[in-house]
């Protein structure tokens, strides 16, 4: 060991001697794996504030009064097809097709951008209507867990600007390949946490 | 994500790896259905009691979460030589215990701690 410490120059490597060297990057998907179950975690507690406070309007609006669940519907689909788009910009990703890689992408941003200002639209409108965050425990909770939903939404569309950059600059080469799987398992982790949303609080919000 | 299991090699970038057209058109289709059928449930009115329009459409969410995670996530017990279903297993214990108990223990709370039980849901 000492005399492999000293060679001058490179940096040294160890390794075990039934281990092999791992490819770089080799660990980021379990790694992403492992942020997206912590993210998890943040929005089962929200879930969880959300579960506990709904139903204290304070003599405020209520889900009924508030929601439209014909704009929800709409605001699922754009996500759900967002998702699926990303899938197609996955599997032309395999074949090495950049062009369509990035049309693809393009499509999933624009879905995502329809549902970030479908969502804006409704909290205006409800925050014009009076029902602001401050207005009662619902409300607080309810926005906490939509914005925070809506938050990763935007940070999503953001790598992907990123990503579609790098991928324009420098193609589709392993290291953005890398970040693309990425990305598709945080936009695909985020369609699964709207899935709480829309059942929790709007449906059962509407049935409350 | 099973792609890069102990052989830290390329080839395996095929479409297994990211699932293939099929898998993400049955994954989309089940989705839509199974969407559509609790926003029917509920716009509608479909069932006049409440209480078990909520469990089913609580079912078809649970059901659907596993469709996202099998076809879009592609979560199999194999991905990453174990690792992230056993994150995932213990992601969702941790979600059960915290939803479960906060929802049970603000309950009883809210139950017997205060005065005028019934008025609860219309107090600040």
């Amino acid at each position: 060991m000492a005399s492999t410490a000293i060679t001058a120059g490179a940096e040294p490597v160890f390794h075990l001697e039934e281990e092999h060297a791992h490819a770089e990057g080799g660990s980021t998907m379990l790694g992403f794996w492992l942020y997206l179950m912590s993210d998890c975690l943040i929005f089962a507690m929200l879930f969880a504030a959300f579960g506990v406070l709904g139903g204290n309007y304070a003599a405020g609006p209520a889900p009924k009064d508030l929601f439209d669940l014909g704009l929800v519907a709409v605001n699922t689909t754009m996500l759900l097809l967002s998702s699926i788009t990303y899938g197609f910009a996955m599997l032309t990703m395999d074949k090495g097709r950049v062009g369509a890689t990035q049309a693809w992408l393009a499509v999933t941003m624009l879905f995502g951008l329809a549902f970030l200002s479908i969502e804006l639209y409704e909290f205006a409108h409800m925050i014009h209507e009076g029902a602001t965050p401050q207005r009662s425990a619902f409300l607080s909770s309810f926005f906490t867990l939509v914005g925070t939903h809506g938050l990763h939404v935007t940070f999503g569309i953001v790598w992907m600007v990123a990503l579609m950059v790098q991928v324009a600059r420098y193609g589709l080469i392993e290291a953005n390949r890398r970040r693309l799987m990425c990305l598709s398992m945080f936009w695909h982790f985020l369609d699964v946490v709207w899935i709480g949303v829309f059942t929790f609080v709007y449906l059962m919000g509407t049935l409350r | 994500m099973s792609a890069h299991d102990h052989t830290g090699h390329d080839h395996a970038h095929g479409g297994a790896a990211h699932g293939s057209l099929k898998g993400y058109l049955i994954g989309f289709f089940l989705s839509v259905i199974l969407t559509a059928i609790p926003f029917w449930l509920v716009m509608d009115g479909v069932i006049d009691n409440k209480q078990a329009t909520a469990v089913i459409i609580m079912a078809f969410a649970a059901v659907q979460i596993v469709v996202h995670m099998i076809f879009f996530l592609h979560m199999n017990p194999a991905s990453e030589g174990g690792w992230s279903m056993l994150a995932l297993i213990f992601t969702v214990i941790l979600v059960v215990i915290v939803l479960s108990g906060s929802l049970w223990v603000m309950y009883h709370l809210n139950a017997n701690m205060m005065p005028g039980l019934h008025e609860m849901r219309e107090m600040p």
